[in-house]
């Protein structure tokens, strides 16, 4: 809830002297993610770098002056509500960004969307909203769940890799993670394992991994879960004996406490921050520099989410009155994407290329995925054929 | 003693009024979630204030009752006539059969016994695959009542909520006074006496259980409205936990000290996390400040607060 | 499920049992002798790590970073003592329970603010990395065994110490009947100290040798603490004997129905909701474990006798 003021757009402010400018004129945008508790660190990716697009854009998102009001969630989706209202009510925000988790998603949904404002996630994509309860108010710059989780799938199966091994915690986005491998990966399943969410010790599961001999595992542990599994399976030395693919267990957020043990190790996304475009290369100097941490996935689709408004305003000549006109805005994508191709489907999730990225070390000793190959492109999700809306 | 409890429903009452000026539904919103998190803490205090019996499985009654109304909403069962019984009979027979294994406990076993009851409510509520599992239920409907929709309008949900507060509050109290009560209290101080007196205590003090839990599912039925949202959440240990803070930071064994510190719990927390991203570095040792200086929390602070306040002013008279 | 995977998962099950005894010791012990509840007790566990991980950084030596984590440990945990929680002792429970819980808030938020909110690791020392091979097709990390051994040891120790010395004789007076040990003339303010202390330091080492196992991370310490209260509720409140037992009950209890609480449900119903309802089961394993014990044993299994 603490406001942020960038400080260039104070100064941007003050060196104008536009003392006729209304506070009223002041785009106020809510950001909402989970900045509490061991996934805090995901939600701080998010803050900062939606903070770091509008830096970057200098104060400014379509032409209008903007206050950042950040609101943690907590991941108690009852705070989360409780937060998200003040946003809509207290500090009548014209638009609301986040959350980083699903069920947190879920919470706030409604009560965005039916106040009549627009909703974007740069990170939760859930099937339901994709599909039958798609809506006009709510845009996602991430992707829907079932393609990164596909991404690994399609891999397993071009590559020929015989019998795979899966493991995910039991909820679902657990569920929906092997459900997506297995869609495209029609070989030999090892077996199928589900642990309970937030589960930190690995040792049964790996002593099963061990057993069953696969060619590869494909594991679903978002956050803390994945750091631990990943150290283990390493300490375990199954690191070199079989393909590790994952979706969300490495990447930028949990790099710096997995280093070496996640080194060659394969995940699908949408992005990398070698992704060779010019503002890609852009946007992770200035993050690395301005938060002295590798940007991840949820940082990149925050800025996106920035650029997303800034572009939707530019049409709009700044105005967020007309809900119609700002949705058919926003529709348009009026922006290059840090990650080059970009638009959005019916649904309003995105229409975008996957990538299988790999674990590297980079020559300054940190750590990064790296595009290994690309394996889908301009695709589409499947439940936007469910979704009403045209 | 009844001035404070009437001095906070009116403050409650009057809030709308004074809310009506720019953030209403905001504060409203808030100090909805502080009145209907207060009936469960007013469950809470009848057992660890009157009877010395700490339940660390609370939260697991308040998503019993949301939980209830959920489902049945998602089979399009609105009609708060059917699922308010539906969630008070879930929580009330929860805590029933529970509390028949968890009073043959005492102390930190009944603690823990307890905590132990609402894990396992939580964990099946995160296996419910087909109503969400661990991403929760969106109740896409508020119950409605006579097939009138009383809880869509947010200002006469307010004063519902207040109403139940209120009713509960008043239930609580003549429970206490009432013989039921000096039993019950009585097995607080000294279970053996009670026992020679001719009293099954064990029989009293799962009455008073069965109630708590029906105030906690109460309480989980006005939240799944209020939040439109239903999840494993809401019965979380830590949620049990907060619970157990909010009574003794008000003061114990008083019941609005139950209100007042739900009242100051939530709001200093919302305040101070309006102020700094860390602002547990400061709730924290507040807390622990507020133990270490006074007896009997809050309340015990302001009356300890009030008897210094006297004395300054009585001396000068010579 | 081959007789292999049964023996790896029993050593899991011995590593989570002795890792949860190190916590278990000292918070069963400052409740059983100074009748006081100490919420803290986990966040001397996630402060252990922090501080190995901090001292490693600084050294690049994980037996320095072990040693001057334990003295650190020990050095905050008396620092607390001295501060809050000695005005604490005569106090009812709940208060106890408040102000502990109040530092937990700060110093997850603390470690948070220092260190910051990503997860951090701490590496396997260089001559305990890989594995060995315990039987032939059996291999099992050295550092888990590791772990094992020093918890057996230190278990050992307790033992010889609580029942071989006069120390261990008034600490276990204490826990039967602390008042009469006060009348009869022992310093139990310097009794209480000592066995803080310890119990602090046993926290903080849980917390440094599962570091290179676990993400270092702030909150760590709270699920851990729930489970170690699960231990000595189970084990009986201020008995060692009874906090070890009951660890190695839990530790083998959840590693083993993590593992073949599918497996087993599968004989009796389809793989697909075998797969969702084992894992519910497998969670809720030793809470009902602790309900049953509770249930016909209302004061644990091994209760001090005079109490």
């Amino acid at each position: 809830m603490y406001r942020v003021f960038t400080p260039l757009a104070a100064i941007a402010a003050l060196a104008l002297v536009t003392s006729t400018v209304n506070a009223q004129d002041k785009l106020k945008i809510g950001v909402i993610a989970t900045l509490s508790g061991p996934p805090a660190v995901l939600g701080q990716q998010l803050r900062n770098g939606f903070q770091l697009a509008v830096k970057d854009l200098g104060g400014k998102l379509g032409g209008r002056e903007v206050e950042i009001i950040v609101q943690d969630d907590e991941l108690k989706p009852d705070i989360a509500v409780t937060k998200v209202k003040a946003l809509l009510e207290r500090d009548k925000v014209d638009f609301v960004v986040g959350p980083v988790f699903s069920n947190v998603l879920q919470a706030i949904f409604k009560p965005v969307t039916d106040a009549g404002i627009v909703l974007i996630s740069p990170n939760a994509g859930t099937s339901n909203f994709a599909g039958k309860e798609c809506n006009a108010n709510f845009f996602v710059t991430s992707y829907q769940n079932d393609q990164a989780f596909g991404v690994a799938g399609k891999y397993a199966q071009d590559a020929g890799l015989k019998k795979v091994f899966l493991i995910a915690p039991n909820y679902q986005a657990g569920r929906d993670a092997l459900a997506g491998f297995k869609s495209f990966f029609k070989g030999e399943i090892a077996d199928e394992v589900f642990v309970p969410l937030g589960q930190l010790d690995y040792s049964a599961e790996l002593s099963k991994i061990a057993t069953a001999k696969p060619d590869a595992i494909y594991v679903f542990l978002p956050g803390g879960m994945g750091i631990n599994f990943v150290k283990q399976f390493r300490q375990a030395g199954l690191a070199d004996k079989l393909v590790f693919l994952s979706a969300f267990t490495v990447d930028e957020s949990t790099l710096p406490a997995q280093q070496d043990a996640a080194l060659g190790f394969f995940a699908g996304a949408n992005w990398a921050p070698n992704l060779d475009t010019p503002q890609n290369k852009k946007f992770v100097a200035g993050y690395e520099k301005e938060f002295n941490a590798v940007p991840a996935t949820y940082a990149f689709q925050a800025y996106d989410a920035a650029l997303l408004i800034d572009g939707a305003l530019k049409l709009t000549k700044g105005s967020t009155a007309d809900k119609k006109a700002l949705q058919a805005a926003l529709q348009k994508a009026n922006f290059t994407s840090l990650r080059g191709g970009f638009k959005f489907n019916t649904n309003h999730y995105p229409i975008q290329d996957f990538y299988l990225v790999k674990v590297a070390k980079r020559a300054d000793g940190k750590f990064q995925t790296e595009i290994a190959k690309k394996v889908f492109s301009n695709d589409a999700d499947i439940h936007a054929k469910d979704c009403p809306m045209k | 003693m009844t001035r404070l409890p009437t001095a906070i429903f009116l403050g409650f009452a009057l809030l709308p009024a004074a809310a009506a000026f720019g953030t209403e539904t905001y504060l409203l919103d808030l100090f909805m979630r502080v009145m209907i998190f207060s009936i469960a803490a007013l469950g809470l205090d009848l057992l660890v204030g009157y009877g010395a019996l700490v339940s660390f499985g609370h939260a697991a009654f308040i998503g019993i009752g949301a939980y209830a109304v959920a489902i049945l909403a998602s089979h399009g069962i609105n009609e708060a006539l059917i699922s308010l019984p539906v969630a008070l009979i879930a929580a009330t027979a929860f805590a029933y059969l529970t509390g028949t294994i968890c009073l043959r406990t005492r102390g930190v076993y009944f603690i823990m016994i307890t905590l132990a009851f609402g894990q396992m409510a939580f964990f099946l509520a995160s296996s419910l695959a087909p109503y969400g599992g661990d991403d929760g239920l969106t109740m896409h409907a508020r119950s409605t009542l006579f097939g009138l929709s009383p809880f869509k309008n947010e200002r006469l949900f307010y004063y519902i909520v207040l109403a139940c507060l209120i009713g509960c509050y008043c239930l609580c109290r003549s429970l206490v006074v009432s013989r039921f009560g000096r039993v019950f209290r009585g097995a607080r101080e000294n279970a053996t006496r009670m026992a020679t007196l001719g009293f099954d205590i064990y029989r009293y003090q799962l009455a008073a259980y069965a109630i708590s839990g029906a105030l906690g599912g109460l309480a989980g039925f006005l939240l799944a409205n209020a939040t439109d949202f239903v999840s494993p959440a809401y019965m979380s240990w830590q949620r049990s936990g907060e619970l157990i803070i909010m009574i003794i930071l008000g003061g114990l064994g008083t019941l609005h000290g139950a209100i007042i510190g739900t009242l100051a719990y939530s709001l200093l927390g919302e305040y101070l996390s309006g102020l700094t991203e860390n602002w547990k570095m400061i709730f924290g040792p507040l807390l622990v400040l507020v133990v270490l200086l006074a007896r009997g929390g809050l309340l015990g602070l302001a009356g300890q607060v009030a008897a210094w306040w006297r004395k300054q002013h009585a001396e000068p008279q010579p | 499920m081959s007789m292999s995977l049964l023996i790896v998962q029993i050593l899991n099950g011995l590593q989570l049992g002795v890792l949860l005894f190190l916590i278990a010791a000292g918070l069963t012990l400052v409740f059983g002798v100074m009748n006081f509840i100490n919420l803290a007790h986990g966040v001397q566990y996630m402060l252990g790590a922090y501080l190995a991980v901090m001292f490693y950084g600084m050294t690049g030596s994980s037996l320095l970073a072990l040693v001057f984590a334990l003295l650190a440990a020990l050095a905050f945990g008396l620092f607390l003592e001295f501060v809050v929680f000695r005005h604490l002792y005569e106090r009812d429970h709940l208060d106890q329970v408040i102000a502990t819980f109040g530092i937990i808030l700060f110093l997850n938020q603390a470690v948070k603010y220092i260190w910051g909110a990503a997860p951090l690791s701490l590496p396997i020392p260089e001559y305990f990395s890989g594995s060995i091979v315990l039987l032939p097709g059996l291999t099992y990390p050295i550092w888990r065994l590791v772990i094992i051994a020093s918890g057996l040891a230190i278990a050992l120790l307790l033992y010889v110490l609580v029942s071989r010395t006069r120390l261990g004789m008034l600490v276990r007076a204490g826990a039967n009947n602390a008042p009469m040990v006060s009348a009869l003339g022992v310093d139990i303010r310097r009794l209480f100290m000592i066995v803080f202390g310890f119990g602090t330091m046993l926290a903080g080492f849980a917390g440094i040798m599962i570091a290179p196992i676990l993400s270092v991370e702030p909150g760590m310490g709270d699920t851990i603490l729930i489970l170690a209260f699960v231990v000595i509720v189970i084990g009986g409140i201020g008995s060692i004997r009874g906090a070890f037992i009951a660890a190695l009950l839990i530790g083998l209890a959840d590693t083993l129905g993590r593992s073949f609480s599918v497996d087993i449900l599968r004989l009796v119903m389809a793989p697909s909701p075998a797969r969702t309802v084992g894992p519910a089961i497998a969670s809720m394993l030793i809470y009902l474990m602790m309900a049953l014990v509770l249930y016909f044993r209302p004061t644990g299994l091994f209760p001090p006798k005079g109490r």
